[in-house]
């Protein structure tokens, strides 16, 4: 037996017992970015692949959600800050080791192209549209005709958007639930589940989203491999892993993290969206809406039980 | 250089003084703490074992906390001080979540804050506080690289653990046991 305690009487906010100085706005702005990459990385995979006019809700009518998303996001990622008068200090330098500061130059890149995106489609979307101004009608066609090079860009940026909501947690190695490799590609196949399930709900083209729903299939078959591979990693890994994945074999965290993210999250809807392409007919909203709230609570879950997860006491 | 702590288990007897000495030097705020002691008790009674530990920054040769600061706000100066500047820090939580010893806490004013060796007694050749008013001198505070300082002297001659090595961040501050 062994039990060890603070004889000084320490007990400081957020930090004892247990650390939980993150809370709902980081693992928001995981899921929003996440969806925000995803959705942005379909819309710039299908316009290389010049597929614009059959994939219209891909490229043109769902990647308004991502300037949205992004915009929260990053709203939720200063309310994060407690030191917040002094944001800018993350754009006065860039430090390579750091996920955190890749983030916040990425996010300071993708969110103004997708801006920009959406905003050169404004006249497809609404006939009638203008800019008022000879200036941005002049950007807006400039856009236009370099669509396929923002596509190129924002492909890459998506992608590093993607995985890096996943690194930032998995470069802590002081937290063993979130120090492992396969965070980055789980938590990028994540939102790009997501991404196509917000597609999903806003295409009206059978077409499409028997496209989109095939890829969206295989996404999660490969998102709960991850899950699979995350937690024998963990039980093949040191005594402080094996214990970080007891939260999920047993612990606190097993029946939300088994029930809400992997059966009604993950095999539930693609069970539906299978039954949907063998002919049996169910609103979107179903296999869609599951898919989107498992990946905000997955979330939630990670970023909570991670920082429960420590070496010491 | 390479300032480093040694802290004698079998003489400490937790008395905590340490944890005051450095709430006063420093202005802590009401709460808070940058060294705390911890008593780890092994066994049953009467087949019973304790260990008193005084516990701070361990000023890591290889600081995670440093690493994934996104701003430069924590960073190392010479002899291996790992310090915060508040101007530069965003209270963003980063070095908090990659602190394997949980020794950093967010300041009621914003930023964060942490063990500085006590830099500025350090300067004027002073010990940190905590080592200075030990009353049973059970910490040693030097260089490493200097063979004939008391804490190379007794890192030689003793037996020594640091806490969590595995977490490799190679921490500078040694317990003797």
């Amino acid at each position: 037996m062994k039990e060890e305690l603070f004889v000084s009487g320490r007990n400081i906010p957020n930090i004892d017992p247990y650390l939980n100085i993150w809370h709902w706005q980081i693992p928001l702005y995981l899921f929003l970015g996440g969806l925000a990459a995803g959705i942005l990385f379909f819309a710039a995979l299908f316009t290389i692949m010049g597929k614009e006019d059959q994939m219209y809700a891909t490229v043109k009518k769902a990647p308004i959600l991502a300037p949205i998303a992004l915009v929260l996001g990053l709203i939720a990622l200063f309310l994060d800050l407690k030191h917040q008068l002094f944001f800018w200090r993350l754009y006065t330098t860039f430090r390579i080791d750091s996920p955190m500061s890749w983030g916040a130059w990425v996010l300071m890149a993708i969110t103004p192209l997708s801006f920009l995106w959406v905003a050169s489609y404004a006249k497809e979307l609404r006939p009638g549209w203008d800019w008022k101004y000879d200036i941005l009608n002049k950007i807006e066609a400039f856009v236009i005709e370099k669509r396929i090079w923002l596509a190129w860009i924002i492909i890459v940026l998506s992608v590093i958007l993607g995985i890096y909501t996943g690194i930032l947690l998995s470069a802590f190695n002081a937290r063993p639930l979130w120090n492992t490799s396969i965070l980055g590609p789980l938590f990028l196949v994540s939102g790009m589940s997501t991404g196509a399930a917000a597609i999903l709900l806003m295409s009206k083209s059978a077409a499409e989203r028997r496209i989109i729903g095939g890829i969206d299939i295989l996404l999660i078959v490969i998102e709960l491999f991850f899950i699979t591979h995350m937690i024998m990693g963990f039980q093949a890994g040191s005594q402080t892993q094996i214990d970080a994945a007891q939260l999920f074999l047993g612990g606190p965290f097993t029946v939300p993290f088994w029930v809400f993210v992997v059966i009604l999250g993950l095999i539930f809807p693609v069970i539906l969206e299978i039954m949907e392409r063998l002919g049996v007919h169910m609103p979107v909203i179903v296999p869609a809406g599951l898919i989107i709230i498992g990946g905000l609570i997955f979330r939630f879950i990670m970023v909570e039980a991670g920082q429960i997860t420590r070496y010491l006491y | 250089m390479r300032y480093a702590m040694a802290i004698d288990t079998l003489k400490c007897v937790g008395c905590s003084d340490c944890v005051i000495a450095c709430q006063m030097e420093n202005n802590v705020p009401l709460g808070f703490c940058r060294d705390w002691v911890v008593e780890s008790v092994h066994g049953t009674y009467p087949q019973v074992g304790l260990e008193l530990r005084s516990e701070r920054c361990n000023h890591c040769e290889n600081a995670p906390c440093v690493r994934c600061c996104p701003t430069g706000a924590s960073h190392i100066v010479d002899g291996g001080i790992v310090l915060v500047t508040p101007e530069k820090c965003i209270g963003c939580g980063a070095c908090i979540q990659a602190c394997p010893y949980d020794a950093r806490y967010s300041h009621p004013e914003g930023y964060v804050d942490k063990c500085t060796f006590c830099v500025h007694r350090i300067d004027e050749g002073l010990d940190p506080a905590c080592v200075a008013v030990c009353p049973t001198k059970c910490m040693y505070f030097g260089d490493l690289d200097d063979v004939n300082s008391d804490i190379s002297k007794i890192l030689a001659r003793r037996k020594f653990k640091a806490l969590a090595p595995e977490a490799g961040t190679n921490p500078q501050i040694y317990y003797l046991v």
